[in-house]
């Protein structure tokens, strides 16, 4: 079986390491907030968390920054059970 | 009303946010209107999360180097013996500590993600989180070890420890020498974050000499 994206372990790399420190920016900060106030309100759990983030599309797994993919599986998640409608995050951003 | 009137002020934004920055705000308006979450929670967590540090971390291993009673009871409930000292260990069910020795050397990673003992240590870095980390401290510890400066003799057993959601592992490295005289919140500031990983050592004793 092929293994799936998120599962890294023994991946092969030759890439090295990138050891520069970043300090949280307030939208990655704000991201880890809402979904932990998620799981707190019941909305959603860790286990949904990682569901969503491993759903997503090799290619776009890789491109994503740590809290993009924490964003994308709490909007697909979200949207699966109905808390929010299809694309209300776009429209929201559009308007 | 849309969402143009509603009741708070938008906070200045970063000039380099990229567009997941307004996503999020975007999320967060919707999940609070909608009352899925409550921004005062929110803000709680962001607070929470800024004020968490390795020195929590540090104050526990400095502990164990000093009481070994202590260190048993760290080392068999991790989650019990901070809750001892009074800190905050988390929503993980099981915090696991990890005794390195001069034959055992532990790391920690989280092939499948980003698990981390937060409560204990603060945000994990970057680099625990990045994809060649993840990858390589399985098929090539020492080599990943090498990139932190950190050299094992050959005969120290490297044991690479795979947290999950469930298990978070914290590492008690070893205590450096030279330091048997320091008091227990001397010793603290010796534990650095890395070395709770496992990628550094603990030390060195005196950085600065007044």
């Amino acid at each position: 079986m092929e293994q799936a994206v998120h599962d890294r372990g023994g991946w092969p790399t030759d890439a090295p390491i990138d050891r520069h420190e970043h300090e949280l920016a307030d939208w990655e900060l704000l991201t880890d907030a809402i979904v932990d106030a998620l799981e707190r309100s019941g909305a959603m759990n860790v286990d949904e968390l990682r569901r969503g983030i491993e759903s997503m599309s090799p290619t776009e797994y890789e491109r994503a920054s740590y809290y993009e993919r924490w964003l994308y599986s709490a909007e697909s998640i979200l949207t699966e059970k109905g808390v929010l409608a299809p694309g209300e995050v776009d429209r929201r951003l559009a308007g | 009303m849309s969402h143009h009137d509603h009741d708070h002020s938008h906070e200045p934004v970063a000039a380099d946010e990229p567009p997941a920055g307004a996503r999020a705000r975007a999320l967060e308006e919707l999940l609070v209107e909608k009352g899925a979450i409550d921004r005062d929670d929110v803000r709680h967590r962001i607070d929470w999360l800024v004020s968490r540090s390795p020195a929590d971390g540090a104050r526990l291993v400095a502990r164990a180097w000093v009481d070994p009673a202590f260190k048993e009871r760290l080392l068999v409930d991790a989650r019990a013996a901070a809750l001892e000292v009074g800190l905050d260990p988390g929503p993980s069910p099981l915090v696991v500590a990890l005794e390195n020795t001069d034959a055992v050397h532990h790391v920690v990673v989280c092939t499948l993600c980003s698990c981390y003992p937060k409560a204990l240590l603060g945000p994990p870095p970057d680099w625990y989180k990045s994809l060649p980390y993840r990858s390589r401290a399985v098929s090539d510890p020492r080599g990943v070890l090498g990139e932190f400066g950190l050299t094992l003799d050959e005969d120290v057993e490297v044991r690479v420890v795979d947290s999950t959601a469930d298990i978070r592992y914290l590492v008690i490295p070893r205590r450096p020498g030279g330091t048997e005289g320091m008091r227990e919140e001397e010793l603290a500031a010796l534990v650095t974050r890395d070395s709770m990983i496992g990628v550094s050592r603990a030390g060195p004793p005196l950085l600065f000499k007044s």
